[in-house]
């Protein structure tokens, strides 16, 4: 069953339009990787799932929650939305453990102890059960990652968005990040990820979405999308990413 | 005529240079705590959404930081009894003062939360947060965090302005200096001894702060 | 007994604040002058000046305004030197803006990046080459958004030299206000007249500073 659908998103920055109408229905359990070159809008798109862009036109549902232009109940839908950053944006003055906990303790009112015991389990889960008294600054860039997944997932979301998570990264600490995201899959979470990794988008996700000039050009089962181009634009953009 | 100096005429006075001391101390922390909690207040409307509030404190700010504090003490202490605020010089000392430093830390705790890196909002929101929750637990620690020491700079010329509150009779420092002088007659003396006084509080309380600041932003244990 | 009009206590208080300026004005650009020296002191190479330069600025840093004017009313006196209210104010507020403006322009000459001094070292410049061509000039740069904002304070602290009995726009107001009994119209309009003076300053101090962080 479908758990977000966006119906004509349309997204302008003064007289830019960055999002020309987006259709896009994402299923309980999917995995979906938004593919495209840098400006194609792909991560205004993401964004706009989260409430972070204000959406010009069209409509967003997330499990129920409604979201149009103007109307903004936008904590109701972030509450069933998690997110994952570029830049991590872990809380500089908060400990791992700190970091995981804050929204749960401030936005559902958990009390502390209930929220420590989830804090700690997520931690465990992304492999870091030995980190939660570090401080950001303490951490790896892959590790602060690994936190900011734990951040997310604290609030039990209903659909994880990531947005390039592994671009801020040193290459060797993509890989440890991508398996917690791989581990998410295979449990059944629901992931919309933006990125540049082909390979991991190819064995993970079970649907691409190829944006072009903010629109979907082209969208569909990865073997399938990268075999057979059915646009220039795609047969260009797989021809200049590399498989690594 | 050689001039003999004669600085046993001043610490005759010691009780009372103490008792000076003690309420430039005093009048110094309820200026620190009332005027960094308005300034807190203040920097939280400045980088509010409502313009009218923002229009308001930023008139505050600039009517503060542009005029002497000695005359927004003789304001509060003579001009405001005209309006039936009638206050006795210690309250006048200590109103202006906070309203002092409030202005003050208005505009560095401004720059602090300013100075939030976007992406902590952003997470903070994506995570459900109003913009409320956001300041409190997110922005407004790293943010006094980072200017604290600039803050701290500006509570040391705080409490070495706080040296005028002598013109309206208020019994700090520099009022016990004066008293001391129209009894010895030793205006030099008493004042050189109150000037080093106040350069000891004066590195005495950047070292208080610093120790606050260490404490109040402490938070590893290097495990 | 004498009756005061709006206008009569305005144009007092205005023919008063001639002298704010002009003090204001002496004690900046004495300071200034004096500033530059301890300024090179303090980034010299004697570690003896460099010491020195900083216990001076400490010292007016460290101290009340108001404590450094009547140590110099009262204390030149002492060593035969016979001074005016006016004389002090002058020495003390140029001493004290001396003191604060070579630390604020410590801080733009330390802000030049190390890189700068290393690359005219390798091209074989002497100490004051380097001081004078590659890192005064950038340092300048953005000194004059601080020291523009500082005149502020220059402004404001003149304030405390009607302490000493010197007649400037605040004793003005004093006198006014034992005449009139109108304290809250005569101090409401002195803290007016320092607003206009010092407002423009502070304005444009911010401005200065918004674009140099543009130019950036």
């Amino acid at each position: 069953m479908s758990l977000v659908k966006l119906q004509g998103i349309r997204k302008s920055y003064g007289s830019n339009e960055v999002l020309k109408g987006i259709d896009l229905t994402v299923n309980e359990g999917q995995v979906v990787a938004l593919i495209g070159r840098s400006g194609s809008g792909k991560s205004t798109l993401l964004r706009t799932i989260n409430g972070l862009e204000e959406i010009n036109g069209g409509a967003l549902e997330v499990d129920g929650e409604m979201l149009r232009p103007g109307h903004t109940n936008l904590r109701a839908l972030r509450m069933k939305v998690g997110m994952v950053f570029q830049q991590f944006n872990l809380f500089p003055h908060l400990s791992a453990i700190e970091n995981v906990m804050l929204a749960p303790v401030v936005v559902k009112k958990q009390n502390k102890a209930e929220a420590r015991e989830v804090a700690a389990a997520c931690l465990a889960k992304v492999g870091l059960a030995d980190k939660e008294k570090s401080y950001p600054d303490q951490l790896s860039g892959g590790q602060q990652q690994r936190v900011a997944i734990a951040r997310a997932l604290a609030m039990q979301p209903r659909v994880l968005l990531c947005d390039e998570i592994t671009s801020a990264l040193d290459p060797e600490l993509v890989n440890e990040v991508l398996n917690v995201v791989r581990k998410l899959a295979e449990e059944g979470m629901t992931l919309i990820l933006v990125t540049h990794e082909m390979r991991f988008a190819r064995d993970v996700c079970d649907n691409l979405v190829f944006m072009h000039g903010g629109k979907i050009r082209e969208q569909g089962e990865p073997e399938q999308l990268f075999a057979a181009p059915a646009t220039a634009e795609l047969s260009q953009f797989v021809g200049s990413v590399a498989f690594h | 005529m050689a001039y003999s100096f004669d600085f046993s005429a001043v610490f005759d006075y010691s009780d009372v240079l103490l008792q000076g001391i003690l309420m430039t101390v005093q009048l110094t922390a309820v200026g620190t705590v009332f005027g960094v909690g308005l300034g807190i207040v203040g920097a939280a409307v400045m980088t509010s959404r409502s313009r009218i509030l923002r229009v308001i404190v930023s008139a505050y700010v600039e009517l503060i930081r542009n005029t002497p504090f000695l005359v927004q003490l003789f304001f509060i202490f003579f001009g405001l009894p005209a309006l039936g605020f009638r206050l006795s010089a210690w309250e006048a000392a200590s109103l202006a003062m906070v309203i002092n430093l409030g202005a003050y830390s208005t505009e560095i705790i401004r720059a602090g939360i300013e100075a939030t890196p976007k992406g902590q909002i952003e997470a903070g929101l994506s995570l459900g947060m109003n913009r409320v929750q956001v300041f409190r637990h997110i922005i407004i620690s790293p943010a006094m965090q980072r200017i604290w020491p600039a803050l701290s700079s500006q509570i040391v010329i705080v409490m070495l302005g706080s040296a005028v509150c002598s013109q309206i009779a208020a019994e700090e420092l520099t009022y016990a200096a004066n008293f001391i002088q129209s009894r010895n007659f030793r205006a030099f003396e008493s004042y050189f001894v109150t000037t080093i006084l106040y350069l000891a509080l004066a590195i005495a309380l950047r070292f208080v702060l610093k120790m606050v600041g260490n404490h109040m932003f402490k938070r590893r244990s290097h495990a | 007994m004498l009756s005061f009009t709006f206008w009569d206590i305005l144009s007092n208080l205005l023919l008063a604040a001639r002298w704010t300026v002009l003090l204001s004005l002496i004690a900046f650009v004495c300071g200034g002058v004096v500033g530059l020296l301890v300024l090179l002191a303090r980034v010299s190479r004697s570690a003896v000046l460099r010491k020195l330069s900083g216990y001076y600025i400490e010292a007016f840093q460290g101290t009340p305004l108001l404590m450094q004017l009547f140590l110099i009313f009262f204390g030149l006196p002492l060593v035969g030197i016979e001074v005016t209210a006016w004389l002090a104010a002058v020495l003390a507020l140029t001493l004290f803006t001396s003191a604060f403006l070579a630390e604020i322009w410590r801080g733009c000459v330390e802000a030049v990046p190390r890189g700068q001094w290393e690359a005219s070292e390798s091209l074989g410049m002497t100490y004051f080459e380097q001081m004078r061509h590659v890192v005064l000039p950038q340092a300048l740069r953005i000194s004059i958004p601080p020291t523009v904002g500082f005149s502020v304070q220059v402004i404001k602290g003149t304030a405390l030299t009607s302490i000493i009995g010197f007649v400037e726009v605040t004793r003005a107001g004093t006198m006014i206000t034992n005449a009139t009994f109108q304290p809250f119209l005569v101090y409401g309009l002195v803290a007016l007249i320092y607003f206009v003076l010092c407002f423009p300053l502070s304005f444009y101090a911010k401005r200065l500073e918004r674009r140099l962080h543009v130019a950036r």
